[in-house]
């Protein structure tokens, strides 16, 4: 036993501190390797080529802009991409609002079968993307369903529902319904009460939810793959280009998607923090 | 555990009370009604499709199937595969472990030492913004024998000149450690960040090393997480083939390399579709064990 | 969490332990549900295969009662057309098909272009379920390559428009005998050519210095590691029956096993078994001695500034396959496709394209065309554009895949290798 009193500093103290540097140090090397590619993909974005057909190569051939300036003039990637953000838009959209009310189902009730909707909710989180595709395309083709757009979307809602549930379950359940039940004292109806108490409490979740199932059904391929038919979206077309070279288009609206994506997280950020503020303050 | 209804009042109660527990009961199967369907119908429902079609046979060239029962070609398929489905799991457990190690110490930081937590989550999710094809057609792109990263370490005599990591294992579980990164990393997090720190106090105040707290104290509590992790890593991993197309060479293929040309280049729907119930089976027996 | 209900035993341990829980009645109830998914499964499938029998021989098929003299002057241009067709398979400049804009300038037929065919076998796969069932596929006009089983078996399915013979007049006029009345479609009653080309090898000389003249330098140790091969069954199963002296039209299920047998001795030296993907692992200098095809590499080569690629008609012998161009029996628009297919063979357009793809031309009017009006010689006298006798000695064919046991026979050899 050590003698505090005597004013020793016990070892473990001095390697804390040393220690403190050494973390901060593997966190940012980690970072930057998740980030490398990335990086590579903005560097490339404005190589140039002098190709008759520009495909993506190494060497770096000098700065040029004009990628962006022709991004929708490859044949057949533009309206692919078209077709994933509509895809994904709608998709979402659907998800949230499917997802978060089997979430305040979850949450707020007990009801026969709450344990077998876990249940499945986990299984279709768990399941290798590859077994859904396939089930889905046996499925379609069993009952002889034309395969586009609209098997696309089903798969799409199927795989998101799940995600958007699980995230808004995680701030439901942290919700303190005293602020509902005030709501009901001052004379609100329960549908009231979710328009304008609860929903815009819950809206962050909803949204991150929401921008989870966006970003998952962008860019989804495996599940894609088997129920797309003849129809492509990006990812497929640019899995398609891949093997005879991709166009540097490809990487220009990789970045592009990039930095939305960053957009909305930052945009979800700060709103999360603001609502966490204002949710925070009252309530005592 | 079978979900019980709300306590049942005296029939004396009166009648408002009663109609506003009936719509009370039937709320929650009506939220959950579309979700519930929609998982059902485009869920469960190919799911046991699936299994059906395994038991089918179908003729080569006009797919005409019928429902012979055919259990023996589980056996059959399976046994046609089982280099690619070991190769899976080796593969996949590999991707895993990396995962789990890297990314420990790094949610351990998040969660216990850094001051803005959202801002280095979201550094960690905002590569996966970018298209899944894309991330690893870059790391094609970039382990490439004489790209930019292979390329200059050869150029400065650092590496053989026959030296390649692409189409190789090594590539392939390094493209599924990339890719299912921040499955392994958030849960984890999430179960760090639970852990009351009140309880890691109290185990300084016990005289613990660092180390001794880390074992004793931080690990069994992420326990959960870390189990979530292996889960959401493992089994989409083991099912993956995209890293396995792009980046891997001779012996690299996987199983989902199979399913996939089973269906989509073959149309060999029972065989592809035994094979894809075979890896679920076999994921739902491990996760319940 | 402060409670210790167990002593020397972690609470955080057991909760993870047990969640997440599967009870025996859970697996009972589950079970239970299993069982009675399977029969609904069932009957949802026996329901589903009635519809999917189709008749297999050319009579009563989906495709009865269209393609009759009748039928076609019945038809009515759409002055709309939706062309599949592989990538760089067609004249390209500054995103624009110069030869496509021409013909919608002449007939004023849009055409709507997809190069959405990667793999025979796989574009075959992703359409057929609509096939099957009688729906649009979303074209009008498709290619595939008589290398793989596909063609022959959409023809044999009836899954084609019999062509309309009399509009036929500039490809009975200008086209080359190669690639007339195929064996699986005699008479052209269902498909036209579109381009050929060869299977064959290819090297950089970069790497390797020694010209390389046979097939066997695929099987040197002295390039392991850096040797390409096709995961392609009818490709590679070919590749390695001319690599053991014997040809793929007549040769035994016992050739095919011996050919099987070298190329499982050649895995270990095997970079990786590509599709149309060897061309990127060749110009990124992945490998340096592949099969290839020829048009691929003549582009590569002479467009894009891989001049160190050189191409290789062994002299055990090159595959010579054919893309034929087809119209679905679904196609809302046959009397544009019809139209279209046929303009391809006029000399004029027939040069345009083979100038810009570098495979062989079915016209060989084009060569002087191409030597003298487009005033490009290199194309001209290239003997992967237009064939010259020595490459005729040496050209082989595939086999028949009219038969589906020859075709599950074939696979069931060869597709280990590359998947195993």
């Amino acid at each position: 036993m050590r003698d505090l009193l005597a004013g020793e500093i016990p070892p473990t103290r001095v390697r804390r501190r040393r220690r403190r540097l050494g973390l901060p140090i593997y966190v940012g090397l980690v970072i930057a390797y998740l980030l490398v590619p990335i990086a590579v993909m903005i560097l490339y974005s404005f190589n140039g080529s002098n190709a008759h057909l520009p495909t993506v190569t190494f060497k770096l051939q000098g700065f040029t802009t004009q990628w962006y300036r022709t991004w929708n003039k490859v044949p057949g990637l533009t309206p692919a991409f078209y077709l994933s953000l509509r895809l994904a838009v709608s998709s979402a959209l659907t998800a949230a609002v499917l997802g978060t009310l089997l979430a305040l189902a979850l949450v707020r009730y007990r009801f026969r079968g709450k344990g077998l909707t876990e249940q499945i909710l986990f299984m279709n989180i768990a399941a290798p993307e590859i077994v859904l595709g396939a089930a889905l395309l046996g499925f379609f083709i069993t009952l002889n369903l034309p395969k586009g757009f609209w098997t696309l979307f089903i798969a799409h809602v199927m795989f998101s529902i799940a995600y958007v549930t699980v995230t808004v379950r995680a701030r439901l359940i942290g919700f303190d319904r005293a602020i509902e039940e005030a709501a009901q004292d001052l004379g609100a109806t329960p549908w009231v009460t979710f328009r304008k108490v609860t929903l815009p409490l819950i809206f962050p979740a909803v949204l991150a939810g929401a921008l989870l199932a966006f970003a998952l059904s962008i860019d989804d391929f495996v599940t894609s793959n088997f129920v797309s038919g003849t129809t492509a979206t990006f990812p497929l077309w640019v899995w398609g280009a891949v093997k005879v070279g991709i166009p540097p288009q490809v990487f220009v609206l990789g970045t592009m998607i990039f930095f939305v994506g960053i957009g909305f997280a930052v945009a979800n950020l700060i709103l999360r923090s603001r609502k966490d503020r204002a949710a925070k303050a009252p309530v005592r | 555990m079978a979900g019980a209804g709300p306590a049942s009042l005296p029939p004396t109660a009166p009648a408002p009370v009663r109609r506003a527990r009936r719509g009370k009961k039937i709320a929650p199967y009506l939220l959950g009604m579309p979700a519930g369907l929609w998982l059902v119908i485009f869920f469960l429902v190919p799911l046991v499709t699936m299994l059906s079609l395994s038991l089918q046979t179908c003729d080569p060239l006009t797919l005409a199937c019928t429902l012979t029962w055919r259990w023996g070609r589980f056996g059959d398929v399976f046994s046609a595969h089982t280099t690619q489905f070991a190769r899976s799991f080796t593969y996949a457990g590999a991707a895993t472990v990396v995962d789990l190690v890297v990314s420990f110490p790094l949610v351990y930081w998040i969660a216990f030492r850094a001051r803005r937590k959202s801002v280095f989550l979201m550094l960690l999710l905002v590569p996966f913004f970018v298209s899944y094809v894309i991330r690893t057609i870059l790391w094609q792109f970039l382990l490439s024998d004489n790209g930019i990263l292979l390329g200059s370490l050869k150029a400065a005599h650092l590496l053989p000149e026959r030296f390649h990591v692409l189409d190789t294992g090594f590539a392939v579980v390094a493209g599924l450690a990339y890719s299912y990164f921040p499955f392994a990393a958030l849960p984890m997090y999430v179960a760090l960040e639970r852990i009351d720190r009140g309880v890691i106090e109290a185990a300084f105040d016990l005289y613990a090393h660092r180390p001794t707290m880390l074992r004793r104290v931080v690990l069994p509590l992420a326990l959960p997480g870390i189990f979530a992790a292996v889960l959401l890593t493992f089994v989409p991993a083991s099912g993956d083939y995209v890293n396995a197309t792009l980046l891997g060479g001779t012996g690299s293929t996987m199983i989902g390399n199979v399913i996939q040309n089973e269906f989509l280049v073959f149309s060999d729907y029972p065989s592809a579709s035994a094979l894809s119930a075979i890896l679920m089976g076999i994921m739902l027996v491990g996760n319940f064990v | 969490m402060g409670h210790e209900p167990i002593p020397h035993v972690d609470p955080a341990l057991i909760r993870g332990l047990t969640e997440p829980r599967y009870s025996r009645r859970r697996f009972l109830q589950n079970a239970g549900m299993a069982v009675g998914g399977l029969s609904l499964a069932s009957i949802l499938a026996a329901c589903g295969t009635k519809g999917i029998e189709t008749a297999s021989n050319g009579s009563g098929g989906p495709n009865a009662g269209l393609g009759t003299p009748e039928w076609w002057g019945q038809q009515q241009l759409h002055d709309e057309l939706r062309f599949a067709n592989w990538a760089y398979y067609i004249d390209t400049a500054h995103g624009e098909h110069p030869s496509l804009v021409q013909f919608t300038q002449d007939t004023g037929i849009e055409v709507n272009y997809s190069e959405a065919v990667n793999d025979n076998i796989s574009f075959f796969s992703k359409i057929r379920p609509d096939l099957q069932q009688g729906n649009d596929i979303g074209y009008d006009l498709i290619v595939s390559t008589d290398n793989d089983p596909p063609i022959s078996q959409m023809v044999k399915l009836g899954w084609g428009i019999p062509l309309d013979q009399s509009r036929m007049t500039n490809y009975y006029a200008h086209s080359s005998k190669q690639i007339r009345d195929p064996s699986f479609d005699p008479g052209n009653a269902f498909t036209m050519g579109w381009q050929s080309g060869y299977t064959c090898m290819a090297y950089n000389s970069k790497y390797i210095q020694e010209p390389i003249t046979s097939l066997q330098s695929l099987f040197d140790p002295k390039y392991a590691g850096k040797i390409g091969m096709m995961g392609i069954a009818s490709e590679i199963g070919s590749i390695g029956l001319l690599a053991i002296g014997k040809d793929p039209v007549t040769a035994t299920p016992d050739d095919w096993q011996l050919a099987a047998d070298k190329l499982a001795a050649q895995r270990p030296m095997v970079r990786s078994y590509y599709d149309a993907s060897y061309l990127r692992a060749l110009k990124n200098e992945d490998i340096w001695i592949t099969m290839a095809w020829s048009g691929d590499i003549f582009y590569a080569a002479t467009y894009q500034g891989y001049d160190t690629l050189q191409v290789v008609m062994p002299e055990e012998g090159v595959m010579f396959w054919t893309d034929y161009m087809m119209i679905p029996y679904t196609a809302k628009n046959p009397l544009d496709a019809m139209t279209y297919m046929d303009s391809v063979f006029d000399p004029q357009v027939a040069a345009q394209i083979a100038d810009y793809v570098g495979y062989v031309c079915p016209v060989p009017e084009a060569q002087e065309i191409i030597r003298t009006e487009l005033d490009d010689p290199v194309v001209a006298d290239s003997p992967t554009v237009f064939p010259t006798p020595a490459i005729e000695a040496i050209t082989h064919h595939y086999p028949s895949w009219s038969d589906p046991a020859v075709v599950t026979g074939w696979n069931e050899t060869f597709v280990p290798i590359f998947e195993g």
